[in-house]
């Protein structure tokens, strides 16, 4: 859970979320997602106030997750036709993102295979490709590296620099920290449900990044946070709410 | 209609699904089989008295059916956190509820025929009018598929207890076998003037449970 | 600062947590007062009360089995009440939460005793156990129904989550009882005249009968208030040692991951690449 977080990320940066297991690395992404509810303080991603509004946002990012939301009785193609059309797309529109995302995942030979007979790393592919279809300003990734073989890692690496070199915003975990710091321009290390290095260093905070006078313009990209926390405390991991607690005792 | 367009796009995943993987043909079609067969022998397969029954036995068999069907529904947006998918999508709560609820009510639709067919041929009943017992059977479907999605959302958290869902829904849809059986008795006796209002109190429970479920579902989904 | 939809610990405030509705004495004043009032009504019943003509003794069990029946459905309606109020967002409480599982599973207890009791009144009187009488079998469903709803709730889930679903659940059953009782009471009529408690029956009923049944209504009234009281506060001990559990379980973690932390030689913040944020 997160005991009092403060981040700030401007668009189009990479930032690498470092920290031990149980830190409050998940916790803090699907806080960020819209997911996990708000217990006290401040959030606001891509200018929604999550404390009011937690689903506006959600359509607006994508989150690579321990699980892939795919189902498992659908083809990788179906899968991702599937989440292109709950973002809204066309159907047309759908068929087209699907057939991309196939290729820049590299599962063009496995296109039509249903998701339960991909293998983890294939299906970690698959999870990413749903993450592309949804063409969204912010990707929120954890853990992307887990599971990938080299190949794939880079592949993500890659799709990693594209979409940040294309305006868009990555926040994402690992545990791989000599690769994933080669790939993040900022490193906010999470222990114990806090965040060390989650405000810019001095020299940027001299930078009116959490200025307002912006108010919801799209100004120029370093000077809007596509996501500011602050002081956010929020829920239990799933893993550890009450009934386990419950359930574990004798 | 954006409603009506996100919920088909929603029936026809789960639709998929269930081409792909087949279990409601597979599982839970020959299940309802097995109880139409278990019965008859239960009844001592006396002829007289199986015919008397048979619209009962068939409904319940169906609710029997329709609690597996919705516990599957259910039970394909918790694998690999599908509901978190659904989440994040644009889709709205009403929608989500009417695409699945429509997936469910076309598979019952299917199992229906299939079963009718089948307690028609086994226990020797005669249809005299049609009409009442197929326009009934539709109007039992909706409350059926609208009641099981929404209680089979109820009992599926984040810690599913497939066991739930039986318990909680089968009281539920205690109208739906008295409207049921009394509908299709009106239809195998050539009475159907008896069964009409049976099937206005099926149309009735269709209505109320379609609605809860529009209202209740998004905020299932929500915090669930 | 506070949301209103927080899932845990922000909410639950520490009233919640003390949880008393009414004080300890009103409680065990309470309780006095239904032993009291519970003897009285066994003298009234047994010895005062006339001997029904033609049942007999038998017809003594009206003064315990129709309470119980009424407090069944006065716990059932508070149960649909509070989970109305929890999902109000203006009155959302653990409160109502934990007042609507007591009062259902209190209603459950009494529909259970009501059916027993209706069972054993049956037998010398109908001469059978069991008979599909209209009200007999809406019962049945309903105490089906409940205990649906019972095993939900013991479902573990985060407290709010559990509630939330707990609530829309009391209400979309409590939606089910009238088209219950509507498509039974139509399905007996079809087959028999009436239901064996006839209106006459009632009619029947002489005024120190009138006046005893009316003393057991407010004496299991009482008992039920008891009741509800006793099981909400337990309830609040229950989650207050489940969060006790929690908080316990949270410590640990922290300092498990306080020691690693201590264990890396690394500065606890790290800054990599000087500036935030590059054009696009």
């Amino acid at each position: 859970m997160l005991a009092g977080v403060d981040l700030d990320v401007v668009e189009g940066e990479i930032v690498l979320l470092s920290g031990p297991n149980g830190a409050g690395k998940t916790s803090l992404l699907r806080l960020l997602s819209g997911l996990l509810a708000l217990t006290s303080g401040e959030a606001n991603v891509l200018g929604h106030d999550l404390a009011v509004d937690r689903r506006s946002v959600r359509t607006q990012l994508a989150l690579l997750g321990h699980d892939t939301f795919c189902y498992d009785d659908l083809s990788v193609v179906d899968n991702l036709r599937f989440a292109a059309r709950a973002v809204g797309r066309s159907k047309h529109a759908a068929v087209e993102a699907a057939d991309r995302a196939v290729e820049r995942v590299g599962l063009a030979r496995q296109a039509h295979l249903e998701h339960r007979r991909l293998s983890a790393g294939q299906k970690r592919r698959l999870s990413l490709g749903t993450a592309l279809v949804r063409d969204a300003r912010l990707l929120l990734l954890d853990e992307p590296h887990a599971g990938l073989d080299p190949e794939g890692r880079d592949v993500l690496d890659a799709l990693v620099r594209d979409a940040a070199s294309d305006g868009r915003t990555v926040v994402f975990s690992s545990h791989e920290l000599d690769r994933a710091r080669g790939l993040a321009g900022r490193e906010v290390r999470i222990v114990a449900g806090e965040a060390h290095g989650g405000r810019f260093p001095t020299a940027a905070a001299a930078s009116p990044t959490t200025s307002t006078s912006g108010s919801g313009s799209v100004s120029s990209a370093a000077d809007e946070p596509v996501a500011g926390v602050s002081a956010a405390r929020a829920g239990v991991d799933t893993e550890m709410a009450p009934g386990d607690a419950h359930e574990v005792s004798p | 209609m954006r409603l009506l367009r996100e919920a088909a796009v929603i029936a026809g995943k789960d639709l998929r699904i269930e081409a792909r993987s087949r279990v409601t043909t597979n599982q839970v079609l020959p299940f309802g089989g097995l109880v139409i067969v278990l019965f008859a022998m239960a009844l001592d397969a006396d002829r007289p008295t199986l015919t008397r029954v048979a619209p009962g036995l068939f409904w319940v068999t169906i609710l029997l059916a329709a609690s597996l069907a919705a516990a599957r529904s259910a039970a394909v947006e918790i694998e690999n956190g599908a509901a978190d998918g659904l989440r994040m999508s644009s889709l709205d709560g009403a929608s989500i509820f009417l695409g699945k609820a429509a997936a469910v009510a076309v598979q019952l639709v299917g199992l229906e025929l299939v079963l009718g067919v089948a307690v028609v041929a086994l226990y020797d009943v005669e249809v005299r009018s049609s009409p009442v017992m197929i326009v009934g059977a539709l109007c039992a479907t909706v409350g059926l598929a609208a009641a099981g999605t929404l209680f089979a959302a109820l009992a599926s958290g984040l810690r599913a207890r497939e066991t739930v869902l039986p318990l909680l829904l089968l009281p539920v849809l205690a109208p739906v076998l008295l409207g049921g059986t009394r509908a299709w008795e009106a239809g195998f006796e050539g009475t159907p003037s008896d069964g009409w209002p049976w099937v206005q109190l099926l149309a009735l429970f269709g209505l109320v449970y379609g609605s809860l479920g529009v209202l209740a579902y998004g905020s299932l989904l929500e915090e669930s | 600062m506070t949301t209103s939809v927080s899932p845990v610990r922000g909410s639950r405030d520490a009233s919640a947590r003390s949880g008393l509705l009414a004080s300890r004495r009103f409680v065990s004043v309470l309780g006095w007062s239904c032993l009291v009032s519970m003897a009285l009504l066994v003298w009234l019943g047994l010895s005062v009360a006339p001997t029904d003509a033609v049942q007999k003794d038998a017809q003594r069990l009206m003064y315990v089995h129709v309470p119980a029946a009424w407090l069944a459905y006065l716990a059932f309606g508070v149960t649909a009440a509070c989970s109305a109020l929890y999902l109000w967002p203006r009155t959302r409480s653990l409160h109502y939460d934990r007042l609507a599982g007591a009062s259902a599973e209190i209603g459950v207890l009494f529909t259970a005793l009501t059916l027993a009791l209706g069972s054993i009144w049956g037998r010398p009187v109908w001469g059978t156990w069991w008979t599909w009488d209209a009200r007999l079998v809406t019962t049945a469903i309903l105490f089906f129904l409940y205990l649906g709803y019972l095993a939900l709730r013991r479902v573990p889930d985060d407290p709010q989550v559990r509630a939330r679903r707990s609530a829309i659940a009391a209400l979309v059953a409590v939606v089910d009882v009238p088209i219950v009782h509507f498509s039974v009471s139509w399905w007996r009529t079809l087959h028999q005249e009436g239901t064996v408690f006839g209106e006459d029956r009632d009619a029947q009923l002489d005024a120190t009968m009138a006046w005893i049944l009316l003393w057991a209504v407010v004496t299991f009234t009482l008992v039920y208030l008891f009741l509800v009281l006793r099981r909400y506060d337990l309830a609040g001990i229950e989650e207050a040692a489940d969060e006790r559990q929690l908080e316990r379980a949270i410590v640990e973690r922290r300092s498990e991951a306080a020691s690693s932390v201590v264990a890396a030689p690394e500065p606890v913040s790290v800054a990599v690449g000087a500036a935030p944020g590059s054009a696009p």
